[in-house]
């Protein structure tokens, strides 16, 4: 909070060149006995072309911030704001992919998912079809585009989800953990095509990880989180071609961020009889 | 031999084998004989199952010779024929058909507002759990005196025992799918833009289509046996009877080899819808989607 106060200009100028703004954003939600603090005054900036990651352990609350990113539960304190209007529910320009596999809407075919958002949000049908047929052809899936989803595999159905959410071109594309359901060798793939994705498109992105390695790979900009409530613990710069997997700089981030998670993951145990 | 060998054992070799063909096999795809494929074919083996009752049948039949209690196979088959050449039979048919298809369709339309209230509203939800626990177990046909006290002999009675026995299964399995719903399912709508009306009919009603077509089975199920046990019971008063009416006339004048065919028609009707129209409906939909496997 201090470090933010004294660097006010710094956040002004940055405020006209963020997409999205999440400002000291605190949420709650309800369990069947308790009320739980989900984030504590969480602010942070999401620019256009960002490949924004949100990286901490279970419990510090990234996924219920995306689900409050994508519109799902409002905040208890603080704003979210979307190209200066504040978000209210979730919407089309927020598409949303998530780590479950049965995302897909099961009686339609590959292509008739990919099309069903536009088609929903009145793009007219050729046009859907032709953005569908582009978004499908980029996830490598052209073949089986008349295949239903349980035909698919889990690498499969995640590509499907993410051309569906690209095929609308939404201002900022949430992904909630969307490869934690693979298997790794599979998961590293997708990170690649992803990647590659990216470069081609440029589109803004907010992703969802527990796992450092992947934060790192697929990350331009880190926001580190500390649980119980999650806070920023850190923003940090990334951004690794393909090759410098496993290079000492990639180490030396990786080495950085674990530290943060696990050394203050000692201290609270050490300090949290006193308390 | 090193310490290292005395200590792990020696290292052992390692290969790399290059896969070939295997030989001495045969062919690795060959195609079946007749009689396996014949026997792999359900509708052949239940065939079989058919011709075999009813050569039984023939035979117990005729021991017997007793064509008051128990006519042969052959003398239904020849009553059913006689039926359905005097137009007798697709008449009655007819006339059960249309009473089923309305109260049937009448049932589905308030089974589907009454779950739409329930998925949207919370007072929904506590009515239609509230009725269906009250009215599910009560037999339709328990209903039927009140029913002719209030509707009087006729088809508006008939159709209102037919509306009790379809709504309640079909709403309870209907609320039952729409719960079912997955949670991701349910956000990946919403990230659509999709609200209320929409929602329901492009997500949960399609989402939820399992339940709702077992819904559909069971509600025909019991609209079906309802109308039949309430036409038996006073099918006539409506001018022109149905089949249960044509099984209980032929009853009264003893001619039991057309109270048979009556039964057969019944069972017939029940195995093509079963058997044809909700088949169809599920290898085009559920099947086709791998809700369901085959």
């Amino acid at each position: 909070m201090n470090h933010a106060q004294s660097a006010d200009k710094a956040a002004a100028a940055r405020l006209d060149a963020a997409l999205m703004r999440v400002d000291g954003v605190t949420l709650q939600y309800k369990t069947p006995n308790h009320l739980v603090t989900a984030t504590y005054r969480v602010s942070l900036d999401i620019q256009k072309t960002d490949r924004l990651v949100l990286l901490g352990p279970s419990g510090c609350g990234k996924s219920t911030l995306l689900k409050a990113i994508a519109g799902f539960l409002t905040p208890v304190e603080g704003t979210i704001t979307l190209k200066g209007k504040p978000v209210i529910g979730p919407g089309p320009d927020r598409m949303m992919v998530f780590q479950e596999f049965d995302q897909l809407l099961p009686w339609k075919t590959v292509n008739a998912n990919v099309m069903f958002p536009m088609l929903v949000n009145g793009v007219p049908r050729e046009e859907a079809r032709a953005r569908a047929s582009d978004a499908i052809t980029m996830v490598n899936l052209a073949k089986f585009a008349d295949a239903y989803p349980h035909m698919l595999s889990g690498g499969m159905k995640q590509r499907v989800a993410i051309a569906r959410a690209m095929a609308m071109k939404p201002d900022v594309l949430l992904m909630d953990e969307p490869y934690a359901a693979l298997d790794a060798l599979t998961r590293r793939k997708m990170q690649d095509e992803l990647l590659q994705l990216w470069q081609d498109v440029r589109f803004t992105l907010v992703f969802v990880t527990h796992s450092i390695e992947e934060a790192v790979v697929v990350g331009s900009r880190i926001v580190v989180l500390s649980p119980h409530p999650g806070q920023v613990r850190a923003e940090l710069n990334s951004g690794f071609a393909q090759n410098d997997r496993g290079g000492p700089a990639f180490q030396q981030l990786t080495t950085r961020i674990s530290h943060m998670l696990f050394d203050d993951e000692a201290t609270s145990q050490a300090t949290e009889p006193a308390r | 031999m090193s310490e290292t060998s005395t200590m792990f054992g020696s290292p052992r070799p390692e290969f790399e084998h290059k896969v070939t063909a295997p030989v001495g096999l045969g062919d690795v795809a060959k195609p079946l004989s007749f009689a396996e494929k014949l026997g792999a074919n359900p509708a052949f083996r239940r065939g079989v199952i058919l011709v075999v009752l009813a050569l039984t049948w023939e035979l117990y039949a005729r021991w017997l010779a007793s064509p008051l209690t128990f006519p042969t196979f052959l003398e239904t088959l020849q009553a059913l024929l006689d039926g359905i050449a005097s137009g007798i039979i697709p008449q009655r048919l007819a006339v059960t058909l249309e009473t089923l298809v309305a109260g049937y369709a009448i049932g589905l339309t308030i089974a589907a507002l009454f779950t739409t209230a329930a998925v949207t509203t919370r007072i929904g939800t506590d009515l239609l759990s509230t009725f269906t626990a009250m009215f599910n177990p009560l037999p339709a046909i328990a209903l039927l005196p009140l029913a002719l006290l209030w509707f009087g002999l006729g088809r508006p009675s008939l159709i209102f025992v037919i509306v009790h026995s379809v709504l309640w299964a079909v709403a309870l399995n209907m609320h039952s799918g729409f719960l079912s719903v997955s949670e991701t399912l349910r956000m990946a709508g919403r990230t659509f833009g999709l609200r209320g009306m929409s929602f329901v009919f492009k997500i949960l009603v399609p989402a939820a289509f399992p339940a709702i077509l077992a819904g559909l089975k069971i509600g025909w199920a019991f609209a079906w046996r309802t109308l039949i046990a309430a036409e038996l019971v006073f099918g006539v008063s409506s001018g022109q009877g149905g089949l249960g009416w044509f099984i209980f006339e032929n009853r009264n004048t003893l001619d039991t080899a057309s109270v048979f065919a009556g039964l057969l028609t019944v069972m017939a009707v029940g195995l093509v819808v079963e058997g044809l129209i909700f088949r169809f409906l599920e290898a085009h939909t559920i099947r086709r989607w791998g809700m369901q496997s085959a």
